[in-house]
């Protein structure tokens, strides 16, 4: 049986992270800004309802703020710093052509659950966007360019673009 | 790389967080003192976060993420029982195979939070959180489902509606663990709806599941976020067994009538801050009638 006690390895994009010191109670988005410096990933409302924290935990689409960091030991995090590498992923620049990057805040999570969508549901309809995007709450755009941004990476892998 | 950079709501002192790899392990885990047992964490986290629950210096955290137990399930063809292990999460919950097997809780699976949160929570969470909102809970209840526990002073089984006593409680040891939930799987027609602020991402203001069972000729009918727990409407369940056409898959429009009334006089809604008592019991009628009259059309 495996057991932390305050200190663990994370696997964050495919770097082993040694964290140390972890608090009781402690979440992965907090492990993931202040101890691994990925500071991608927001954290806002912190029960789930915003979004902005997702990540991907073997290749799940959760919320960080929701997950508790010790238990993540073992397991292959992907944030948003990992979706692209050092570019920009096609999702990522289909965001910014069609404008559904304002403030920015909500675009880092809204990345990584429109990524486990699209890999979970490679041809989606509009209301599977929405409804797979539902759990990610943005206050500038309107969603609808975000939306439209979904579709078009979709259309692109399609298309083999 | 090895950070030293603290988190800036770093606490005193160091709770051990356990992760056990079997139901052995977790047996023995679980005979620590003061557990605290973390399954998606998508309310214990919210709790943990927000400051309602703290996890005390003395306590062990038991992550129950990892025993394979509990993240399976089984379905006997023969006996057509389904074994659903506590872990399984809604996001398996809404797909294959239990849109076949158990289609009200797949439906019920869908209205669950967001996809990030159904890739986290948990069946046996919803159970253990006894929230009368929680989703899963009608329609489990409409299935006569009963809930296995394992803890170190050993294992028993419960139905639901013995478990669940009270709003946020039930009769769970502190050192128990839903390992399983089991229901026979019905032929039929099976339905979950819920009203809500939202399409999605929203805590039900009233929620209702039916099932009609084709083969044993019986109508349940059970009521979430309406009551101190969920409910069984048992004399609703009663006139919609009596009154529906099992034969020929009819039922009157007056009975179906009558099946709303009674369901909605035994609901036991209050006033709160997501709905007025009067308007969860209209929809209770609403979502009744609606589900009936679905389930009759088979759609």
């Amino acid at each position: 049986m495996k057991r932390v006690d305050g200190e663990c390895t994370l696997t964050v994009n495919g770097v082993d992270h040694e964290v140390n010191g972890l608090h009781p109670g402690e979440s992965l988005l907090d492990a993931l800004r202040e101890r691994c410096g990925l500071r991608g990933s927001k954290g806002a409302c912190e029960e789930g309802e915003c979004g902005s924290c997702t990540v991907l935990v073997d290749g799940e689409a959760v919320c960080s703020c929701l997950t508790l960091a010790a238990s993540a030991t073992g397991c292959s995090i992907v944030t948003v710093e990992g979706i692209g590498g050092s570019s920009r992923s096609d999702l990522q620049e289909a965001f910014l052509r069609a404008g559904a990057v304002q403030c920015g805040f909500c675009t880092p999570g809204l990345i990584v659950a429109a990524e486990a969508l699209l890999r979970r549901a490679p041809e989606p309809s509009v209301d599977d966007v929405r409804e797979g995007l539902a759990g990610n709450l943005c206050r500038c755009t309107g969603y609808g360019r975000i939306v439209q941004a979904v579709l078009e990476t979709s259309e692109e892998r399609r298309n083999g673009r | 790389m090895s950070s030293t950079v603290g988190s800036s709501r770093r606490r005193l002192g160091n709770v051990p967080v356990l992760i056990p790899e079997s139901l052995e392990e977790l047996r023995d885990a679980s005979s620590a003192p003061e557990v605290v047992f973390l399954g998606g964490g998508t309310d214990l986290m919210v709790a943990v976060n927000h400051r309602s629950q703290r996890i005390e210096s003395d306590s062990t955290v038991i992550s129950l993420a990892r025993v394979p137990e509990l993240r399976s399930w089984s379905h006997d063809p023969v006996s057509g029982e389904l074994s659903i292990g506590g872990g399984v999460t809604w996001a398996q919950l809404e797909r294959a195979p239990f849109v076949e097997l158990a289609p009200a809780l797949a439906q019920a699976a869908r209205t669950v939070g967001s996809p990030q949160i159904r890739s986290a929570g948990t069946i046996a969470g919803n159970i253990a959180t006894a929230s009368p909102a929680g989703d899963g809970l009608p329609v489990l209840l409409a299935l006569d489902a009963c809930v296995e526990l394992v803890g170190p002073s050993g294992d028993r089984t419960l139905p639901l509606g013995e478990l669940l006593i009270g709003p946020k409680r039930t009769a769970l040891e502190p050192d128990e663990v839903i390992s399983a939930v089991r229901f026979v799987c019905r032929t039929g027609w099976q339905g979950y709806a819920k009203i809500g602020t939202r399409n999605a991402m929203v805590i039900s203001v009233a929620g209702v599941a039916v099932v009609l069972d084709g083969e044993r000729r019986l109508a349940r009918i059970a009521l979430g976020s309406v009551g101190p727990t969920v409910l069984l409407a048992r004399e609703a369940s009663e006139r919609l067994t009596e009154g529906f056409d099992w034969k020929d898959w009819f039922c009157e429009e007056a009975i179906i009538a009558e099946v709303g009334e009674l369901a909605a006089a035994e609901a036991r809604p209050i006033d709160d801050h997501r709905s007025t008592a009067d308007y969860r019991r209209h929809g209770v009628r609403v979502l009744t009638t609606r589900l009936v009259r679905r389930g009759m059309a088979r759609t």
